[in-house]
């Protein structure tokens, strides 16, 4: 262990990072438990003050008089149903697809594949506008589907699980053929639970890619019962006003950020695993 | 691809597959093909200010975008920004990382705390800047001013390009942090100790044995951070400056917005997407050549 020297500089250099990574986070949950005037005035409290159960109270029932706005409770629901939607659907539609070009051979079946695997190169910012055309000819905006249903293609999925399943041995099939297995019955028997590492590492980091959408839902969605909650937090901001209920914002931005975090590290092992494994 | 198998590794049948695909395949013809070939359509087309009326006009759209000054002028802050902020991540990260692989204790912890905001949302990091650098609510900003530094993000574009970096920037660090950690961790334990024995120093180490190794995962972290820099910032400058002031903070992304979304040029917003999609794909193979590499490595 001759690399190993005790030096108080790790230690120092990694608390700093950990300290600039938190502070945002922490300025945030001191505001958003001070009231209107102390924000506003601009005395910038470094101590968390006794406001704290009115304030989130105010951004989860979506406040009142000139500060109404969309409730939290709200916002976050629909961002749940949104990242959810997503994140099981994208897994869905990527599992058959890749099982079938996997372990089947049929016509165009590299057509097909170069069809979906093309896509990772055109993520919705590139093709604003006529995307969004597209959604008003098929009545989808302002509709969760209108939300979902779109990202829900994924490239980098089927790929993963291709990957995967090419690791599967081919004799499993040899063997569930001989007894009389059919393919959907391999698929739930044998690819699915072999798959469920895969898949849970998969859905952290598509859970997250759902919960943060932001151009497409301020595209699609101006109907302030489907708002999501981080663009209902950015609007609830405008220009950025000195007037603003600061407080209530910051509560909003703390519950906005809560459920991902959250996820990350409670999930981080698989979080990890799928982020490392679906990059490269 | 795939190696041949044999058939009887194989299951029969043709419609089954097919309607395994099927979804997949519909989504993405709906809405990837179509799209983008609507965009391609629609950059050869003018249309009046009506809509009534539409007609072809050849490359004009195109010429018309990139003779715009304004236009080329965001292509040069995109550049600038996407750098900064590329630049800033990655040297961070590398930074962080090499730190917390040395064998040192809570080293587990750091790294729970060090990649947390890999969840938080760009748009949201944004709201967390501007609470600290607003003029006159935040700690930052209210300091700044007190110093005598006439701190304004929303007057002073220079100011306003700091702060979408900056929170851009601390937004990204999280993933590159991960991926460093881990190129660093699989470095042989007895290629550093071979080269300690040889006398070689900390620094000397790093630069001649440790970076050349982790110089793959270097170039894909750049790929990936130039193309989160160019796409998924529009949340960041939205958040924070709309663009402003002027158009101080206004990147291609966010101008093909404005344009199609705000001021419904569809003519040359559809040929700004064009010429985003031909940035992507030269981007994607940028990786691609890449993967190839390392698997010849």
């Amino acid at each position: 262990m001759m690399l190993e020297r005790r030096s108080p500089w790790p230690h120092l250099w990694l608390g700093l990072g950990v300290l600039v990574f938190a502070f945002p986070i922490y300025i945030t949950l001191v505001g958003s438990t001070h009231d209107v005037a102390t924000i506003g005035r601009g005395d910038v409290p470094l101590l968390p003050g006794p406001h704290l159960a009115e304030n989130y109270a105010a951004a989860w029932r979506g406040g009142v008089g000139r500060f109404a706005q969309t409730p939290a409770a709200l916002m976050l629901a629909n961002s749940l149903l949104m990242a959810l939607l997503i994140a099981a659907g994208k897994i869905a539609i990527s599992l058959v697809s890749a099982f079938a070009v996997v372990f089947f051979r049929f016509p165009l079946r590299m057509v097909a594949f170069w069809l979906i695997f093309v896509t990772l190169m055109l993520p919705v910012e590139v093709r604003i506008i006529p995307t969004f055309q597209v959604m008003v000819r098929l009545e989808l905006i302002n509709t969760m589907a209108g939300l979902v249903v779109p990202l829900i293609a994924s490239a980098t999925a089927t790929l993963l699980f291709r990957q995967f399943f090419l690791t599967i041995p081919p004799e499993y099939v040899e063997a569930a053929k001989i007894d009389g297995a059919g393919p959907l019955r391999f698929f739930k028997d044998v690819v699915l639970p072999l798959s469920v590492t895969n898949i849970a590492a998969l859905f952290v980091i598509l859970f997250i890619y759902g919960w943060n959408q932001y151009l497409w839902p301020l595209l699609i969605v101006n109907d302030r019962s489907l708002e999501t909650i981080v663009v209902g937090l950015t609007k609830m901001i405008g220009t950025g006003d000195a007037q603003n209920e600061w407080n209530v914002i910051m509560a909003t931005a703390v519950l906005a950020l809560l459920p991902p975090v959250a996820v990350v590290v409670l999930m981080q092992r698989w979080f990890v695993k799928g982020l490392t494994e679906t990059e490269k | 691809m795939s190696a041949p198998a044999p058939a009887s590794f194989l299951f029969r049948g043709r419609l089954l597959p097919l309607a395994l695909l099927a979804p997949q395949l519909a989504v993405t013809l709906i809405f990837f093909y179509w799209p983008a070939v609507q965009a391609l359509y629609q950059s050869f087309l003018r249309e009046d200010a009506f809509g009534l009326s539409r007609h072809f006009v050849g490359l004009e759209n195109f010429a018309d975008v990139l003779t715009d000054p304004t236009w080329l002028q965001a292509l040069w802050r995109t550049i600038l920004f996407s750098t900064a902020v590329a630049g800033l991540a990655l040297t961070v990260a590398l930074f962080l990382a090499v730190q917390a692989d040395k064998h040192i204790r809570g080293a587990a912890t750091y790294k729970t705390l060090l990649i947390w905001p890999y969840a938080v949302a760009p748009a949201v990091a944004a709201v967390l800047w501007l609470f600290m650098f607003h003029p006159h609510i935040g700690l930052f900003g209210r300091m700044l001013n007190g110093l005598g530094i006439a701190w304004d993000y929303k007057l002073r574009g220079d100011q306003a390009m700091l702060l979408v970096i900056i929170a851009s920037a601390w937004k990204q660090v999280s993933y590159n942090f991960i991926f460093f950690l881990a190129g660093l961790q699989s470095i042989p334990r007895s290629v550093l100790e071979a080269a300690a024995i040889d006398g070689a120093r900390p620094m000397r180490r790093f630069w001649t044995v440790v970076f050349p190794l982790l110089s793959p995962t270097a170039f894909f972290l750049l790929v990936v951070n130039l193309t989160y820099a160019f796409f998924d910032t529009f949340g960041v400058i939205h958040a924070i400056t709309q663009g402003g002031p002027g158009k101080a903070t206004e990147t291609l992304i966010y101008r093909a917005y404005t344009d199609g979304v705000m001021n419904l040029n569809l003519g040359t917003s559809a040929a700004q997407s064009v010429i985003l999609m031909v940035m992507v794909i030269v981007l994607t193979m940028a990786q691609f050549r890449f993967i190839e590499r390392k698997v010849h490595y």
